[in-house]
């Protein structure tokens, strides 16, 4: 029964069809998330007792970098799926991934710059966890590109899953750049493998709008890949049959 | 609290709003993006398609 699933959801048709009928409720799911984690955020938590109210931004910075390493560990995962197997889908959500994947990157570094400035004095230091995701915003710009420079979209999705593939070393360094050298950006406060050191109010928010970065990105990913599918399947007569129908 | 005091961020305002709206610019963007392209897509393809009949 579940290979029928995985067999029938690498189908484009079925693909498309199924997505369309997932929108809506990842939407509102997002909204959901999003508008808890902000009311819990913005209003509940109490100020930080250092920080002020400028720690808010956390609610938004932390997510964001966590989904720039999250996106891109899916979209390098589902390019080596289609290298390797040659599902199309898998090469789909790949580069789908991309521009959203970017989008988190910026978002994490514009809010740490911007939080950066009252807290650290400067919007900008060449530590070693800012460089890093420096880096993998880079790396993303360069996977875009490169797919966009491709017009063949199979050997387009080739070379970008190699490209994505070759960038996971940078990662980890993002990861543990903050152990590994004496850097300006705190350590860790979640995901230490003690208790997070982190008061459970704004722990909440944090956790919530994790949550909603996770719904939109499924969200964004999922429009993105149907209008991929639309453009590989053009010549089909599904497809020409649902663009005529609408 | 009031609705001035909130809005003030304790000084922050300036960092906190900043923050939050080029954020919400940004996911806007990522939604718009692709429902634009895939109108567009189905408009192109409908069209080819009547274009490649007429054709034949």
């Amino acid at each position: 029964m579940f290979n029928n699933f995985f067999h029938k959801m690498a189908s484009p048709k079925y693909f498309y069809r199924i997505s369309g009928q997932l929108l809506p409720w990842l939407a509102v799911a997002f909204v959901l998330a999003a508008v808890a984690g902000l009311y819990y955020g913005l209003v509940v938590a109490p100020p930080d007792y250092q920080q002020g109210d400028s720690y808010r931004i956390m609610f938004v910075h932390v997510p964001a970098a966590w989904m720039s390493l999250f996106i891109y560990i899916v979209m390098a995962g589902a390019g080596a799926i289609g290298l390797v197997w040659r599902i199309k889908l898998a090469e789909v959500v790949s580069i789908s991934s991309a521009t959203v994947g970017a989008s988190f990157t910026f978002l994490a570094l514009v809010t740490g710059s911007i939080w950066g400035k009252p807290m650290w004095g400067t919007w900008w230091v060449w530590d070693a966890r800012l460089t890093s995701e420096l880096i993998l915003l880079f790396l993303y710009l360069g996977i875009i590109a490169l797919h966009n420079a491709i017009d063949d979209k199979r050997t387009a999705a080739r070379a970008t899953a190699i490209l994505a593939i070759v960038g996971v070393i940078n990662i980890p360094i993002i990861h543990y750049s903050v152990e590994w050298w004496n850097t300006l950006h705190q350590g860790p406060t979640v995901t230490k493998f003690d208790a997070p050191s982190i008061h459970i109010s704004m722990l909440i928010p944090l956790l919530l709008m994790a949550l909603a970065f996770k719904l939109y990105y499924a969200l964004v990913v999922l429009m993105r890949a149907r209008c991929e599918v639309l453009e590989r399947e053009r010549h089909t007569g599904w497809v020409k049959q649902l663009a005529e129908s609408q | 609290m009031n609705l001035n005091e909130f809005l003030n961020m304790g000084g922050y305002a300036f960092y906190v709003w900043t923050s939050y709206g080029i954020t919400l610019l940004v996911l806007l963007a990522n939604v718009i993006g692709p429902a634009r392209l895939r109108r567009k897509l189905l408009v192109d393809i409908a069209r080819a398609a009547r274009r490649a009949r007429k054709a034949a």
